[in-house]
């Protein structure tokens, strides 16, 4: 253990002596600190590092900038404190208080100083080294502990309850929090927006830009209904504010449940991936990142949804992933997996086994990992039962967007089928729709009631049957909800009267058959919980 | 609003029309509440082994799905027992079903009482 105070007292005995006594009673000339910045290739470093010991200033003949500085500042004596040959101060001297040179003895005094102050030296700028990583590493923590926040207090809490349909997403932040989010715009028309982006950077800037950016997406897709125009609009509002360097990809991809239909735009994003009977393909959309340059556009791309298919959304975090060798786990990984899933279901616990098995146990995740799922359920049949609603393929202009005229629920009790017929035949009474294909459309809500009360809810009264009614202005729909689910409802044969006739099938076996015959279209939409049947009839204002 | 089994009603009578016939006035909602006493009355309207037997469906304002099942069922029983099953009174709508289930291709469909007489005239 160095002890200073020791020295010090050394030191003033020694001047004491020197001085007489009015001098001595004056204190001591308190020590000065040189403000010197000493460039770490200065050859004065050098020279202090290889020769230990004190420094006459004006001895040196180096070609060094730090060395004028201190002659500069009147210093003539510097006793270097070497620690472990890294010189980590300087003792600084300038000319003594009784003007006469330092002597041989001063010199060792200085000398012995430095020697045990060094490691003291040491010991404490190491000390105060570590507070300051304790502190810098406590802020980082607790930036993280904030982004963390911000980022998960923005994420969906709950995946959209959707019939016919299966979501699923999986947020995995790295420890860095590396800005990745994904989002679930609901809609009075019933679309479902679904958004999956990216922030360059990490931690809290990244956290901001995404608040920000969800922001101006849930906003812009409230007023504009394609999500390029949309795209365009929240890249125009985040150019101008978006700190340098950094940018956001993201995909917005809007889902008609009624048809499957997904229209999509893609700021840079990772391309989605959809399993259909045909394989596994990624949809393009062409754009650049949000935020990067001002006045882009975005290319838009629709694709129908078909039932069985799903789509994939994923972000970098999880291609980009690197396994103990340095190998990335890569786009064909991970299109593997989405093949050997025909139906979505479970894959997105599949990819994050295979990804474990490929980072290994002492994976540091480098990034954030989102993956989100949309699945179609299948239908009742391979092809639509009757007509599609959207009545055509993806190239005629979309149809104008529903409305909801009313919804109700009603217990699955016996008779309530009435209820249900004279209620959509209320709200249905100042649509153009003829007496003949009213007395229809009640048919056909009665037994879809019936069924879904009977088959769906197998009469439980406490599982209500949910009745929608909806137009568009050009039909009018209503969609029958049932707690069924799981079984398939099967497509109606043409029942076979003879054989019913004959003893060799029951009598009954005739609601979907009427049903399908009343209406102009009718789709079933089942999954794991749910069937939901969806009675469509064409309105025409030239009907009395 | 709930509707019960008093909705429907079935009553039988033997009209003077020169040969054995039975009508079946119908009042109510065809459905699963119709069964037993749609039956009834068709068991007592078969009592008097008419050759004709007619539904009359001109009180009748619903037929559901199993509702047609019940008359699926009384159209095989009559086919058994070699009786003619005509009907009379259906509405515009449930015409349109009785054609769309083939139930006209086997059982009459008349506008009116008096029509469905002259047919078996």
């Amino acid at each position: 253990m160095v002890d200073l105070g020791d020295l010090w007292k050394r030191i003033r005995s020694r001047r004491d002596r020197e001085l007489n006594d009015e001098q001595a009673a004056a204190p001591l000339r308190s020590p000065q600190t040189l403000d010197l910045a000493i460039a770490p290739d200065d050859p004065l470093v050098h020279y202090f590092q290889a020769n230990p010991g004190v420094v006459d200033m004006d001895a040196l003949t180096l070609d060094s900038p730090a060395l004028a500085a201190l002659r500069e500042a009147d210093v003539r004596l510097v006793v270097p404190l070497v620690s472990q040959g890294e010189l980590i101060g300087m003792i600084n001297l300038g000319e003594r208080l009784s003007e006469q040179e330092y002597s041989a003895d001063d010199r060792q005094l200085l000398n012995d100083l430095a020697a045990q102050a060094a490691p003291a030296v040491r010991v404490a700028q190491l000390a105060r080294q570590q507070q300051q990583e304790a502190r810098e590493r406590e802020r980082m923590e607790q930036e993280l502990r904030v982004a963390r926040l911000i980022q998960q207090t923005l994420l969906p809490r709950e995946l959209p309850d959707l019939p016919g349909y299966e979501i699923a997403a999986h947020y995995q932040p790295a420890r860095a929090v590396g800005g990745d989010f994904y989002d679930f715009l609901y809609f009075e028309d019933g679309k479902i927006g679904i958004v999956i982006g990216d922030v360059t950077d990490k931690g809290v800037p990244a956290a901001l830009v995404m608040a920000t950016t969800r922001t101006l997406l849930r906003a812009a897709a409230e007023r504009l209904s394609n999500p390029s125009t949309v795209l365009e609009r929240v890249n125009a509002l985040l150019h101008p504010d978006i700190p340098p360097r950094m940018f956001v990809t993201c995909l917005y991809a809007l889902l008609d449940p009624a048809t499957g239909r997904i229209s999509f735009a893609n700021a840079g994003h990772d391309l989605p991936y959809r399993h259909s009977a045909s394989g596994v393909e990624e949809l393009r959309a062409t754009g650049m990142p949000l935020g990067l340059m001002p006045n882009m556009t975005y290319e838009e791309t629709e694709v129908i949804l078909a039932p069985g298919e799903s789509l994939l959304m994923h972000s970098d975090g999880i291609v980009e992933a690197h396994n103990p060798a340095g190998e990335m786990f890569g786009l064909a990984r991970l299109e593997a997996r989405v093949a050997a899933h025909q139906s979505g279901t479970g894959l997105i616990s599949d990819v994050l086994s295979e990804l474990a098995a490929f980072v290994g146990d002492e994976w540091e995740q480098e990034d954030d990992v989102t993956l989100v799922l949309l699945q179609r359920s299948l239908w009742a049949e391979e092809e639509p039962m009757v007509g599609d609603l959207s009545g055509a393929g993806a190239t005629e202009p979309a149809p104008p967007e529903w409305r909801l005229l009313a919804t109700f629920s009603l217990p699955s009790e016996p008779g309530n089928e009435r209820r249900a017929m004279e209620e959509v035949a209320a709200v249905v009474a100042a649509l153009p729709l003829s007496a003949a294909k009213l007395e229809r459309l009640k048919t056909a809500v009665a037994e879809a009631t019936m069924n879904a009360m009977e088959h769906g809810n197998q009469y439980r009264a406490e599982e209500p049957v949910t009745v929608e009614v909806l137009t568009n202005d050009q039909s009018l729909a209503v969609r029958i909800h049932d707690q069924g689910g799981g079984a398939i409802i099967p497509r109606s044969a043409r029942p076979d009267l003879e054989a019913k006739l004959a003893g060799q099938q029951k009598p009954r076996g005739w609601g979907l058959f009427l049903i399908e015959n009343m209406v102009d279209s009718l789709n079933i939409h089942s999954d794991e919980s749910h069937h939901v049947v969806e009675l469509i009839m064409h309105l025409s204002s030239g009907e009395a | 609003m709930q509707r019960l089994q008093q909705d429907f009603s079935a009553s039988v009578r033997y009209p003077d029309a020169g040969r054995p016939v039975a009508i079946i006035d119908l009042q109510g909602e065809v459905n699963s509440f119709a069964e037993s006493a749609l039956n009834e009355a068709f068991g007592v309207a078969e009592a008097q082994e008419p050759e004709v037997i007619m539904l009359n469906f001109s009180a009748v304002d619903y037929i559901n799905s199993t509702g047609i099942a019940l008359i699926v069922a009384l159209l095989a029983r009559a086919r058994r027992a070699n009786r003619r099953l005509l009907s009379y009174g259906l509405d515009d709508h449930y015409e349109e079903i009785f054609r769309i289930t083939r139930l006209a291709d086997f059982i009459g469909v008349h506008p009116d009482e008096e029509s469905a007489l002259q047919a078996i005239a």
